[in-house]
């Protein structure tokens, strides 16, 4: 049993803050993702599970033990860094077994179980190989056999696809993932890269500033934000922020956008705005996928609206059109072949379903 | 604006293009007319040496073309290399200087690791500290390096002055601090990862300089071992002021001290002798420098 428990844990350095008293429970073989903008204290709470920082104040505990003061080594943690960290002069096995080595296992055992990561990694051929004899996926993938062998509680990745090339980054997404698959030890994963977040995760925990924002499946994050920082960084392109506000209209409610622009408020959803109404500085937030071209048979929830496009970019599957309601830039996704042109105007909708309210006082989604 | 802007580029040289290789073409004439000039500077005084290290006393003051031997002979080399004296000079350099560059290098490598890598309160102020000390001139030590030889003959009962070995106290004051200077350097070169791999690894501090740091860092190693060796192989000062006696010579003073005597320059031996003491530290670097590659980094991280 190797779950992760974090209590109030504060980092500090001199007058810094950068870990600001989080709370944290992580299951035993679950694979969580820490992600959130550079800065946000996501690499600092690695660290300090992996005991390469002091904790300033809370606790860490791993499998039911508190850490605080237990050094890296005898954590029973195993971590693979963004830039590899493999030891230049020594080759492949020699990188893998290190830890085993220096811990006093016996020579056939150590053989047994680089052999066996090695085969789990495919990276059998290229035991005898020096470091700088690899590529950089290849690095990589020896950084993570250097976890594997030492069969440890909990494993701990720093961005360690950062430093890939994008096609290489998507394989050996793919590939963690399916390592994890395989041996099912608790992992820490930590990156800027909400792609990778998403599609790694069992569980997702969006940092911001040093505090949690939000933990939540990845589905939970896209579709149910909690806060706007939350709403703006899962998803790509991002959730389109709009200011308006929330009229009666008759029994039901409508938001009003600049631009002469209102939208009927869903049925379903009256219930949960009706304290907006009247109310200031409120947001309206769409994905861009809620923002599609006017179809023939349109979804209950969906209202068109016309506009001019400002710029559109074609990505093949989808073209991406780019719009201003007020003084906003929009973001909305139609169909290749919905005749989206530069400088044209066209019919869109928006699918008023999906919407969410944010209050940009307090930041929170409503 | 932009009507005007082809007429100007149609106007242009149509020759660009040969640019880059002409520019490379005439970078390189004056880099070799430099290097020339640079090694017929430098290298004039070891030919001039070996030119009268094979002449007779008779040809070197005679008034004859200096540049030139008439009459070359082994007489001075046989001469030096079956004295005994010369051979104990040698003898007590070699040694010096061996023990110099072991206890430097043990110093200085365990010194660099701490300050650059253990961050441990003023190590900073400490690693200045360090270097600081090299910039003061040796000789301005002599005298409190007298005092402090006149405490330890009357505290301890021994004498340090006119002795070979006092050297090997000595040299390191001049050699500890440039070379920890240089290897907290190439220690602080080190991606910081590669510590924090080897303790999560668990390595303790010393396996993590014995078995990383200093296998990664060994060029930065041997430049630190060329550099103890050769200050301690040609250093005068110290021991021109604390040897008198001919048995303790080392190299360099002994040359000098015996070779000249009163106004009587024996310049065949004392060419032949610098010319011997000489080889030594050629060996070292041409054997060294093979192995002084840089890039053994390459691989630990990216890039």
């Amino acid at each position: 049993m190797a779950q992760v428990t974090l209590r109030k844990v504060v980092k500090r350095y001199d007058e810094v803050l950068a870990v600001r008293g989080i709370d944290l429970e992580i299951a035993d073989k679950e694979f969580i993702v820490l992600v959130g903008p550079s800065g946000c204290g996501k690499s600092t709470t690695l660290r300090m599970i992996a005991g390469l920082e002091e904790i300033s104040e809370g606790q860490i505990a791993i499998g039911g033990r508190v850490v605080n003061d237990v050094p890296p080594k005898d954590r029973d943690i195993a971590m693979v860094f963004q830039n590899y960290a493999l030891y230049p002069h020594m080759n492949v096995y020699e990188n893998m077994s290190f830890g085993l080595k220096l811990k006093g296992t016996a020579k056939s055992i150590i053989d047994t179980r680089v052999k066996q990561a090695a085969q789990i990694l495919d990276i059998t051929d290229l035991l005898e190989r020096k470091p700088k004899q690899l590529s950089g996926g290849q690095r990589q993938r020896v950084a993570m056999g250097r976890a594997i062998v030492r069969d440890p509680k909990v494993f701990l990745f720093d961005e360690p696809l950062s430093n890939l090339d994008a096609k290489l980054r998507v394989q050996m997404r793919t590939e963690i993932k399916k390592v994890h698959q395989k041996v099912r030890t608790t992992t820490v994963y930590v990156t800027h890269d909400q792609v990778e977040a998403m599609t790694l995760a069992d569980r997702v925990v969006v940092m911001s500033n040093g505090v949690i924002e939000q933990v939540g499946t990845p589905d939970e994050l896209y579709h149910r934000p909690t806060t706007k920082f939350v709403a703006g960084f899962i998803g790509s392109p991002a959730m389109n922020f709009i200011p308006c506000k929330v009229e009666r209209n008759g029994g039901a409610l409508k938001v009003v956008l600049a631009d002469n622009l209102a939208f009927d408020v869903p049925a379903s959803r009256t219930g949960r705005y009706e304290g907006c109404v009247g109310k200031n500085a409120i947001l309206l937030g769409l994905r861009p996928e809620h923002i599609t071209e006017t179809r023939q048979h349109m979804e209950v929830d969906q209202r068109p609206f016309d506009r001019t496009l400002d710029v559109t970019e074609p990505m093949g599957m989808e073209t991406l059109v780019y719009f201003t309601i007020g003084a906003t830039p929009i973001c909305g996704r139609v169909a290749p072949n919905a005749g989206a042109r530069d400088g044209q105007p066209m019919k869109l909708a928006a699918d008023l379903a999906n919407m969410h309210l944010i209050d940009d006082s307090t930041g929170k989604v409503i | 604006m932009s009507v005007a802007t082809p007429a100007v580029e149609a106007a242009s040289p149509p020759s660009r293009y040969g640019s880059m290789s002409r520019d490379r073409k005439w970078a390189l004439r004056w880099s070799y007319f430099f290097l020339t000039l640079f090694a017929i500077f430098f290298l004039m005084p070891p030919i001039y040496m070996l030119i009268t290290s094979v002449k007779t006393s008779a040809e070197i003051s005679a008034a004859s073309n200096p540049w030139w031997v008439y009459k070359p002979t082994l007489d001075n080399y046989i001469e030096l290399l079956t004295q005994n004296q010369y051979l104990t000079f040698f003898r007590n350099s070699a040694l010096v200087s061996i023990c110099v560059v072991i206890i430097t290098m043990l110093i200085s490598v365990v010194a660099a690791f701490a300050l650059a890598r253990m961050k441990f309160w003023g190590s900073a102020t400490l690693a200045t500290g360090v270097f600081l000390t090299y910039l003061i001139p040796e000789t301005l030590l002599f005298i409190p390096l007298f005092k402090m030889f006149a405490y330890v003959r009357e505290w301890f009962d021994i004498e340090l002055m006119n002795h070979w070995w006092t050297m090997i106290i000595l040299y390191p004051t001049l050699t500890v601090p440039f070379c920890t200077w240089i290897m907290i350097g190439y220690f602080a070169s080190i991606p910081k990862e590669l510590d924090e791999a080897a303790l999560i690894d668990g390595a303790t501090w010393t396996q993590t300089l014995t078995k990383i740091f200093i296998p990664v860092a060994l060029p930065g190693i041997i430049a630190a071992t060329i550099f103890a060796f050769t200050v301690s192989w040609a250093q005068f000062l110290y021991p021109l002021a604390f040897t008198t006696s001919t048995d303790q010579l080392v190299l360099p003073v002994g040359i000098v001290t015996t070779l000249i005597k009163g106004d009587v320059f024996n310049w065949g031996q004392i060419m032949t002798g610098a010319l011997l003491g000489a080889a030594p530290p050629l060996v070292i670097y041409a054997f060294l420098m093979d192995y002084y590659i840089a890039g053994l980094t390459a691989g630990a991280t990216k890039g």
